[in-house]
């Protein structure tokens, strides 16, 4: 997808864009869009997801508590956990991220009860729990990025990858209102999106959160991944030594065979 | 410690089965890579069993609350996470394991006389262990369980007059349902894994008894020293209980390092569709069931044509059922004066070759939509055929081949070093 | 051939690998043992609980849940804790030498402030949950000395309204106090004081 007004920066930041790409792929934190690629070929725009950068992911976690979980749940994960993995403490946790009423061991529900979520959009917003491990991270920072204004649809809202979506632009304050110019015939098959009324962020900003977002979900979908390596890394060098001293044992003794 | 070993041994003989099965039980010394996966499938049957029962200390067997129990396991559940990856990759590493050891015994006749038995045990070990690995895919409760198990149970519809009666008693619904989830966590944790540690006992039991084949497929026991051992044979323990520790360090750096590394494997261990909760109103775009059953998948989809008043369906259940049941009918249909492929000819190492192509096409094809094209010039569908025929071939056309070939004379003694 | 063996390597070698593998034995079994240990979500639910006692009239007990126990709250009379002196001889370990309680609950009131008490309700003998028996004397049907106090049906071990336990009854330590705070002077917080979550 490209952005008229962020033309430029689209286009020159692309190589960039794909090193960064790779070095995330070989460090096998990305998702690999080896299988889903058979099925899904929207073209999608490349999402740098870092684990370690704690601070995205705080900024993630905010986007996702005040504009997601009104109406998703992420009902497999505790306020704690998320706390204690993204450093913020349990003041804080209470002061921003808590609804009323909730303790920082509950499960993080959304706020709208389902059945209302159902009268309303017509469908139970799904749970977003392991959201980034059912769709690719690329598709939901993609996906973000591609609701366009559209009178005929009943949100007054239509997104280019998932088309006729019962979910309405939640972050259109953010990112403002875009129409949509070209459906991506031409583009390398991206549509193409013109905007019409700023929001508060710049475009670069906005994406720049989406990207805050998406790598939250990652987290959330995995919040151990992130000591799995380091605890993995270790394993491998106690292994090491092992295999030395059983290799070292096993010639000892096979000395006798001839 | 010797008088607490003395006691025991006059009520049972630990000594003696420890001489006959490990320190006295003579194997042939020039073993090579391919006998290290009978260890190895010891070792993934130790594994899964441990890992399984800690998983179901915390793992609720119901429609209502298996997704969410295992989401449980790997967050609430200190360690949880590794524990389920474990199981989880377990599943496939098992698999590799035991594909590896049957491919050891078309290499080296290990299944031919006098270890018919031996292998017979093997492939029904191998047929529960599909069955195990189905019915425990079922548990997560993700739309692909759900989906996989509603596909493989229908198959049972084609079976005529009964089949209908037969998937509904299977599942205990009209479809899959909660009933289904709770039968076959029974199976999948208490029946299966007892079964197949009996016969574990027994495939061991057997193969001792007759003795351990080797890489030139002749028998060790005809060539015995002064003392009553082959000559060519060494003691199990110490020498090859050390050099398996050797196999489990390689083997257990690869496994982990998927557990650690890359416990999805790129969709192939953990599918995407199995992150979202059983959904009977959505069934996902490609069901497919995990790798180690696409080959036959891809058999069981070949089959287009109905013939005899029999649909296609029918015929392609029938033809799936066969491409495992050859594998019980291979000691009898190998007609070769030889056993190791070290002596056999062109043909049989022809045949072989491309048996093991068509086991990996097809595996390949069975995840692939038929109506595309992921190879070259022809839809999936017509590859799969061609396979279909070359995967049959190996097994029908043997007693012929492996009679026809040209065989070198066998050694009096194994090759070593 | 046999005669070439250097057995004293051979044995180190065997002796260091088995270790080796002794510990790696010990690195698998730690997370299968911890696998056990409360999950977040046993921990969430054992949170520490507020408790409201504006309406705990004196003389008068609420009951409370907290990690699945039975916790008790007392508000006691100044009869009462004049009682509590007096029964020193009586009473097992009367200055909870051997008991389990915050450093502020180890006095004669076994308590922050000295008429509200705070207990877990479960008998330190095979763990009933005793009984309140507030009553006096013959009312109480626990003889006609009896200062009020607690008694467990299971083997009849008693408490004073300190939670102490009698001598020659089957317990052997007073009942325990968790850790507590008050939040303002109606509100407690049973789970948590000043020095963490318990």
């Amino acid at each position: 997808m490209v952005h008229e007004m962020g033309q430029d920066e689209a286009g020159t930041g692309k190589s960039e864009f794909q090193m960064k790409r790779f070095i995330a792929f070989t460090l096998a934190i990305t998702v690999s869009s080896w299988c889903a690629a058979a099925t899904e070929d929207a073209p999608l725009d490349a999402v740098y997801i870092n684990l370690s950068d704690t601070a995205s992911l705080q900024r993630g976690a905010r986007l996702f508590v005040n504009y997601c979980l009104s109406c998703h749940s992420a009902s497999y994960m505790r306020y704690r956990r998320m706390g204690e993995d993204l450093g913020i403490s349990e003041e804080l946790l209470k002061e921003h991220l808590l609804f009323a009423g909730e303790k920082p061991g509950d499960l993080m529900q959304a706020t709208m009860p389902a059945n209302y979520a159902k009268q309303w959009f017509g469908v139970v917003p799904p749970d977003l729990t392991l959201i980034a491990r059912v769709r690719k991270p690329d598709w939901i920072y993609t996906y973000l990025r591609s609701f366009y204004l559209d009178v005929g649809s009943p949100s007054g809202w239509n997104n280019t990858l998932f088309r006729n979506v019962a979910m309405p632009h939640v972050l259109y304050q953010l990112q403002g209102s875009q129409r949509l110019v070209s459906d991506g015939a031409a583009e390398n098959g991206k549509p193409v999106f013109r905007l019409e009324r700023p929001g508060e962020m710049t475009p670069e900003e906005y994406d720049e959160s989406v990207r805050d977002l998406t790598n939250f979900l990652v987290y959330l979908g995995e919040p151990v991944k992130l000591n799995r390596y380091l605890i993995g890394v270790f394993v491998m060098l106690f292994l090491a030594v092992l295999l030395v001293l059983s290799y070292t044992l096993k010639k000892e003794y096979w000395k006798d065979v001839h | 410690m010797i008088r607490v070993l003395n006691w025991v041994d006059e009520r049972f003989p630990v000594r003696k089965m420890w001489a006959e099965h490990l320190a006295e039980y003579y194997a042939p010394k020039n073993f090579n890579f391919w006998y290290f996966f009978g260890s190895l499938a010891i070792l993934m049957l130790v594994i899964q069993i441990i890992t399984g029962v800690f998983l179901t200390m915390h793992y609720k067997p119901s429609s209502e609350h298996a997704f969410a129990s295992v989401e449980y396991i790997m967050r609430d559940v200190p360690w949880g996470w590794l524990v389920r990856y474990a199981h989880s990759t377990g599943a496939s590493a098992f698999f590799v394991v035991i594909y590896l050891h049957m491919f050891r015994a078309l290499l080296y006749g290990s299944h031919r006389a006098p270890r018919e038995l031996v292998w017979l045990l093997g492939c029904v070990m191998y047929v529960l262990l599909m069955a195990e690995a189905f019915m425990g895919y079922l548990l997560p409760w993700g739309n692909m369980s759900y989906w996989g198990a509603q596909v493989i149970i229908s198959l049972f519809t084609a079976i005529p007059w009964i089949g209908d009666a037969l998937a509904e008693w299977l599942r205990g619904d009209f479809v899959v349902s909660d009933a289904t989830l709770n039968r076959f966590f029974a199976f999948h944790v208490a029946l299966i894994p007892l079964v197949l540690t009996l016969l574990v006992i027994v495939h061991i039991l057997a193969l001792h008894s007759v003795g351990s084949n080797n890489p030139d497929g002749i028998e060790i026991k005809k060539n015995k020293d002064e003392r009553g051992h082959p000559k060519d044979g060494i003691p199990f323990h110490p020498y090859y209980s050390v050099k398996d520790l050797v196999g489990v360090v390689v083997f257990l750096i690869i496994f982990l390092g998927i557990v650690f590394f890359a416990p999805e494997f790129f969709g192939l261990f953990l599918e995407k569709d199995n992150f979202q909760p059983a959904n009977i109103l959505q069934t996902p775009p490609d069901i497919v069931p995990l790798w180690y059953f696409t080959p036959f998948y891809s058999i069981l989809r070949a089959v287009t044509y109905p013939l005899f008043g029999m649909d296609a369906k029918f015929w392609g259940v029938v033809c799936m059922g066969l491409a495992i049941a050859l594998f019980f009918v291979l000691p009898w249909l190998d007609r070769s004066p030889v056993k190791s492929i070290r002596y056999r000819g062109w043909m049989y190492k022809t045949a072989l070759t491309l048996f093991v192509i068509s086991f990996v096409v097809l595996g390949f094809l069975g995840m692939k939509n038929p109506q595309k094209v992921d190879l070259f010039w022809f839809p999936n569908l017509v590859w799969a055929q061609i396979f279909f025929f070359v995967y049959f071939a190996f097994f029908l056309l043997m007693p012929w081949y492996t009679k026809w070939d040209k065989t070198k004379p066998e050694p009096e003694r194994v090759n070593f070093k | 051939m046999d005669d070439l063996v250097d057995t004293k390597r051979r044995r180190f070698l065997t002796q260091v690998t088995a270790t080796a593998w002794a510990v790696g034995g010990v690195f698998t079994a730690v997370p299968l043992i911890r696998s056990m240990t409360p999950s977040a979500r046993a921990k969430a639910a054992g949170a520490p609980v507020a408790v409201d006692i504006s309406a705990l009239e004196t003389g008068q007990m609420l009951t409370e849940e907290w990690r699945g126990k039975p916790v008790w709250i007392i508000r006691r009379s100044q009869q009462m804790l004049d009682e509590l002196a007096k029964l020193e001889d009586v009473l097992a370990d009367p200055d909870s030498e051997r008991s389990e309680q915050p450093g502020y609950a180890k006095n004669t009131h076994r308590s922050r402030e000295p008429e509200i008490l705070v207990l877990v309700g479960v008998c330190t003998h095979l763990g009933c949950s005793p009984v309140q028996n507030f009553a006096i004397g013959p009312a109480s049907g626990l003889g006609d000395d009896w200062p009020g106090g607690f008694f467990c049906p299971c083997h009849a071990s008693k408490f004073d309204l300190a939670g102490r336990v009698y001598k020659n009854v089957p317990a052997p330590t007073n009942l325990v106090v968790p850790p507590y705070k008050f939040l303002n002077e109606t509100v407690i917080l049973v789970g948590e004081d000043d020095g963490g979550v318990a």
